[in-house]
């Protein structure tokens, strides 16, 4: 089958109950998205499909048809540059491992919405669990993205 | 769950909308008392299906989904959001898919998401439900409608294929359609408390 995936149209020969996140790392070597838990429990392998995020360990790759799939390695706008540029400044990073998960997530938040409070941000990223307890310096980030956006 | 055999043994499924009728007018006082007694006997094996934490898990009384027969509270600060279906950028979506995953054990089923807030069922008693599943303005659907919600809707019926070992609702999804006709055509009685 083919899929669609950072704005390109890729055959793939995975069977079709293969979680996409296996695709993307083993099959078409994007391995910017992590794998955390395989339970979809922790946040590391989210990418976007059709713009939402979504934890592509448990998403079977014969449930795309059309849709796009968005990984770390296709996200270039401007919000994106926001996000990147916020998450150097607060040097939010420790070991890494989660972060391209938790900016996947924060992408979709800062289209949806320009200037998240606290809890539009917790309600968002509750699913992100990060090992190394960065998680008031993403807080932080990501209202300094949202700010330097406004 | 032996006695909701054994009543929706008794009807076929095929004849479920022709027991949709309204109540006779001429019934005796010794008819009432019976078709009373037997509807709140079939609305009694739906709350076997209804309060069970499998059902009860997406009907919460606040904004909060729970999980597992204990029915903690969903993790990851889980929210039923503008439309129950989660918050921005974390939908329930994020994780359910159209069917139950075998791989990451997450369930899943088409167009999972909350029951709306109207139709909250944790910490209501039995009456209180029964009369919320009547009041239509609060189902957003006809009694009739509800037969095939509760008979033949694909969420509704993930309770009865929860995957993963969890264990599912008693009974079939046809059974408690089946049931559901029943009730409604005996005049959907709803118990007191």
């Amino acid at each position: 089958m083919n899929i669609k995936i950072n704005g390109k149209i890729v055959p793939i020969t995975s069977s079709g109950d293969t979680p996409l996140l296996w695709v993307i790392r083993d099959e078409l070597n994007l391995t910017g998205t992590k794998f955390g838990c395989g339970q979809a429990q922790c946040g590391a392998c989210t990418v976007h499909i059709e713009g939402s995020p979504t934890r592509s360990c448990s998403y079977p790759v014969k449930f795309l048809g059309t849709k796009e799939v968005t990984t770390i390695e296709g996200m270039d706008d401007k919000i994106t540059h926001a996000i990147q540029k916020a998450w150097v400044d607060n040097q939010v990073p420790q070991c890494g491992y989660c972060q391209i998960g938790n900016v996947m997530t924060v992408k979709a938040l800062l289209e949806d919405t320009k200037k998240p409070t606290d809890k539009d941000i917790d309600n968002a990223m509750g699913g992100h669990i990060c090992r190394c307890g960065t998680y008031q310096r993403i807080k932080a980030a990501i209202h300094q993205a949202a700010s330097s956006l406004a | 769950m032996k006695n909701l055999i054994l009543i929706a043994a008794l009807f076929s499924f095929n004849s479920m909308a022709k027991v949709v009728k309204p109540v006779k007018s001429n019934e005796t006082k010794e008819m009432k008392v019976e078709r009373v007694t037997k509807s709140l006997a079939y609305f009694e094996e739906m709350t076997k299906v209804i309060q069970h934490p499998r059902c009860l898990n997406c009907h919460p009384g606040g904004d909060r989904p729970t999980q597992g027969m204990d029915m903690h509270v969903h993790q990851m600060n889980v929210q039923r959001g503008e439309n129950g279906d989660g918050s921005v950028g974390m939908k329930c979506s994020t994780c359910h898919q159209d069917e139950n995953n075998a791989s990451s054990g997450v369930p899943g089923a088409p167009r999972w998401m909350l029951a709306p807030k109207t139709q909250a069922w944790q910490g209501k008693t039995k009456g209180q439900i029964c009369r919320q599943l009547k009041d239509t303005k609060k189902t957003h659907m006809t009694l009739e409608e509800l037969i095939h919600h509760n008979g033949e809707d694909e969420l509704v019926g993930w309770g009865w294929n929860p995957g993963l070992g969890r264990e599912p609702v008693p009974g079939t999804q046809k059974q408690f359609g089946e049931i559901t006709a029943q009730w409604i055509a005996t005049g959907a009685e709803c118990p007191k408390i």
